[in-house]
């Protein structure tokens, strides 16, 4: 594969031609804040925290779904990028009933992690308060639709790595809802596993394990990269003896 | 003329709350009225959530007296998860249970009511406060201090923090005792049990100069309730729920704590936000004929908290606390019950000896540090009840739930809650007491406040239901 040498911040660096910006910039040790991302499952572009400005072009652009190019003027945190970002998660917390005190995500939650980290010391806009359920019907794990930011990584993880595909999102705009089968109870999905992988890649305390309380959950990602890993080297494969 | 009496806010209480005293013509107290201007809201805003979250979410119910509610609603938990929990777990809760009466009180004497007590009723209200407290009475506002560290220390090894720990939960605790942290509490014991003895000595030695205020303020015949050990020793985790008289008749030997809506009924009324709960079969008899009282369930009155706790125990159950109960009881004629408010103090002092004497046997217990805390189960009762008594008195938690633990209804009666009648009670003695026709000065409006602050309310914890009620009363001239 071709490489293109490009320039962030000002420092010239060399990717892989069509290899996403935001690894490029990782690779380079650049803090990218990111949401939606998560290493191992397609990309999304959703959640807008990785916005980037490229010189030449007016529009700030997603680095998780922008392929590096040869010559790209790269800017990563420019002051109209941190206010922009500081906005988008500011929406983000008024937009649902995000109460980290009670909280079984608080203090392994993404959401907060990337609010605290940018210095977003209150929100500035309405809460909409939205009167959302809570759906606890499944015998092992909960979805408390007040804590979705609709990443949708559950409905990817769940699509690409388990291949159920149980969750989608349905509805429009702020008031879409990540769903199971076709919009019944959890507890009552026929696709389902079980797995818990959804579980695991919610940044929030969105999905969460039954019965856990205040600032109880703790998430593993490194289930994907093992999986991932192993399809790659064909170790799952059938008849491969082991 | 008649006319109205505004003090608002009432300070040194935990919430925010006025009172207002309506004179008649004569400049003689007609009626009071103690408001509770503040709304929570916590029945309504719970319904959807799951039972599982509840202590962490009832907790934040207060910062004072965070454990209660931890307490009370994992209890509630419990009971839907209908599950015995590890006698080791129940001994950890018992034991931030302890810790947390002993804080909750050391704040009541030494800080809110110590500059009454201690500096005079009538005293500059500029330095009447723990600032000038702390001026006059160096050690006494040092030991308060220190005591009410030892309480907030024991909650922080338990549960990691001394303020909404998220510790007690359906089920259990989520972590043992370490040896490490027992031996720190052993080593904090002594110096808690002499600044409690110090006190207990103050406040003894300080009752003559104080026979009126013990003779007018909130001096009244009551019922009292409170939870009792199976045999009738002082109890405050759990147990059966007792109700007697003024007289020491009793009239709820032992009742299921579950089974509390049977003989506690609530009243609401336009002008504050905090219900007024009652004993249903005393009230009752008022609801006679066809246009019943408008006042027909203040028959009911009862009383909770330190004073109605000694009150309806048999005994303590620790050797100091029982030598000192049997002082207390002297205070009241004989085969009476502790009837005057004012004593609400001197039973905190004892309550604070009981827990700190029980806290001491406990933290022996060779299965103290057990790692097995936490029963797992899921859904198995649909109505979940937990009672316990917080530092203030009895509080319920009532959660009702469908198959998959997400509330439907919930009902709390707090502690503060259960003495509304007896603090308007409180205010309307002792308002007609010191005001009668002459001038009114700060130290009378103080005395007032008093009344309230013997109950050591928590009025930010104790309004949680939804609805409008305007809150319009103020100073008013009848012309």
């Amino acid at each position: 594969m071709a490489v293109v040498t490009l320039t962030i911040n000002d420092e010239m660096v060399s990717a892989q031609e069509g290899q996403s910006l935001l690894s490029v910039l990782r690779e380079h040790g650049i803090e990218m804040p990111t949401l939606c991302h998560l290493d191992g499952l397609s990309e999304r572009g959703g959640c807008r925290l990785c916005m980037v400005e490229l010189e030449g072009n007016a529009r700030l652009q997603a680095a998780c779904v922008t392929p590096a190019a040869e010559g790209m003027m790269v800017h990563t945190h420019s002051e109209r990028l941190v206010k922009y970002r500081m906005m988008i998660l500011e929406l983000l917390f008024s937009e649902r009933n995000h109460v980290c005190a009670v909280c079984v995500m608080n203090g392994n939650c993404e959401l907060q992690y990337e609010a605290a980290k940018i210095g977003m010391d209150h929100v500035r806009y309405d809460y909409l308060n939205p009167a959302l359920p809570m759906d606890a019907s499944h015998e092992r794990y909960a979805v408390d639709h007040n804590r979705c930011i609709l990443c949708s990584r559950c409905v990817r993880v769940c699509d690409e790595i388990e291949g159920a595909h149980v969750w989608d999102v349905m509805g429009r705009g702020a008031n879409s809802r990540v769903i199971t089968d076709l919009n019944q109870p959890w507890g009552t999905s026929l696709s389902c596993t079980s797995c818990g992988k959804c579980v695991q890649v919610c940044p929030t305390g969105a999905l969460f394990t039954k019965g856990a309380t205040v600032a109880e959950m703790e998430k593993q990602h490194d289930f994907l990269r093992w999986i991932l890993d192993g399809r790659e080297k064909k170790v799952w494969a059938h008849g491969n003896g082991k | 003329m008649t006319k109205t009496i505004t003090i608002d806010p009432v300070t040194r209480i935990e919430g925010h709350a006025k009172i207002t005293i309506l004179l008649d013509d004569d400049g003689q107290v007609a009626d009071t009225r103690f408001h509770v201007v503040e709304f929570r809201g916590f029945e309504k805003f719970c319904e959807g959530r799951s039972f599982w979250e509840m202590p962490g979410i009832t907790a934040r119910i207060c910062g004072i007296c965070p454990i209660s509610h931890l307490m009370a609603s994992a209890k509630a938990g419990d009971a839907i998860l209908g599950v015995n929990i590890p006698p080791t777990a129940a001994k950890l809760r018992r034991l931030m249970n302890w810790a947390q009466t002993v804080q909750s009180h050391a704040l009541s004497f030494f800080h809110l009511s110590g500059p009454d007590l201690l500096l005079g009723m009538d005293s500059d209200p500029a330095t009447r406060n723990v600032m000038g407290l702390i001026d006059k009475y160096p050690d006494v506002a040092r030991n308060g201090i220190r005591l009410r560290r030892f309480g907030q220390k024991v909650i922080a090894l338990l549960g990691g923090q001394s303020i909404h720990p998220a510790w007690t939960v359906p089920g259990g605790v989520r972590d043992p005792l370490s040896d490490e942290n027992r031996s720190v509490i052993r080593r904090m014991l002594p110096e808690a049990l002499d600044i409690t003895g110090l006190a207990l000595d103050m406040l003894k030695d300080a009752l003559d100069s104080y026979r009126d205020e013990e003779a007018m303020y909130g001096n009244f015949p009551s019922l009292f309730m409170g939870l009792v050990t199976p045999d009738g020793g002082l109890e405050h985790y759990d147990g059966l729920l007792r109700i007697v008289d003024a007289d020491g008749n009793v009239l709820e030997p032992g009742l299921t704590p579950a089974r509390y809506r049977e003989v506690i009924g609530e009243a609401v009324e336009p002008w504050t936000y905090l219900k007024f709960p009652y004993y249903k079969p005393m009230a009752l008899r008022g609801l006679t004929g066809e246009s019943p009282h408008p006042n027909w369930y203040h028959a009911g009155m009862y009383r909770v908290g330190p004073l109605a706790r000694l009150n309806v125990c048999d005994f303590a159950g620790t050797p100091r606390a029982d030598a000192e109960l049997r002082v207390f009881r002297r205070l009241a004629p004989r085969s009476k019950l502790v009837n005057n408010s004012f004593h609400y103090h001197y039973a905190r002092l004892i309550e604070i000896l009981f827990c700190l004497e029980r806290i001491a046997e406990t933290v022996e217990d060779p299965s103290i540090t057990n790692d097995r805390v936490r029963s797992h189960a899921a859904v198995n009762n649909l109505v979940g009840v937990g009672v316990s008594e917080a530092p203030r008195g009895t509080l319920f938690h009532e959660y009702h739930v469908n198959e998959d633990g997400i509330l439907q209804k919930v009902n709390l009666i707090i502690a503060t809650g259960n003495n509304n009648l007896a603090m308007n009670r409180t205010v309307k003695q002792i308002a007609q007491f010191h005001i009668n026709g002459k001038k009114l000065d700060e130290g009378v409006l103080n005395r007032i406040e008093h009344g309230i602050r013997l109950y050591d309310p928590c009025l930010s914890c104790s309004t949680h239901a939804v609805g409008h009620m305007p809150m319009v009363v103020e100073m008013v001239d009848a012309n």
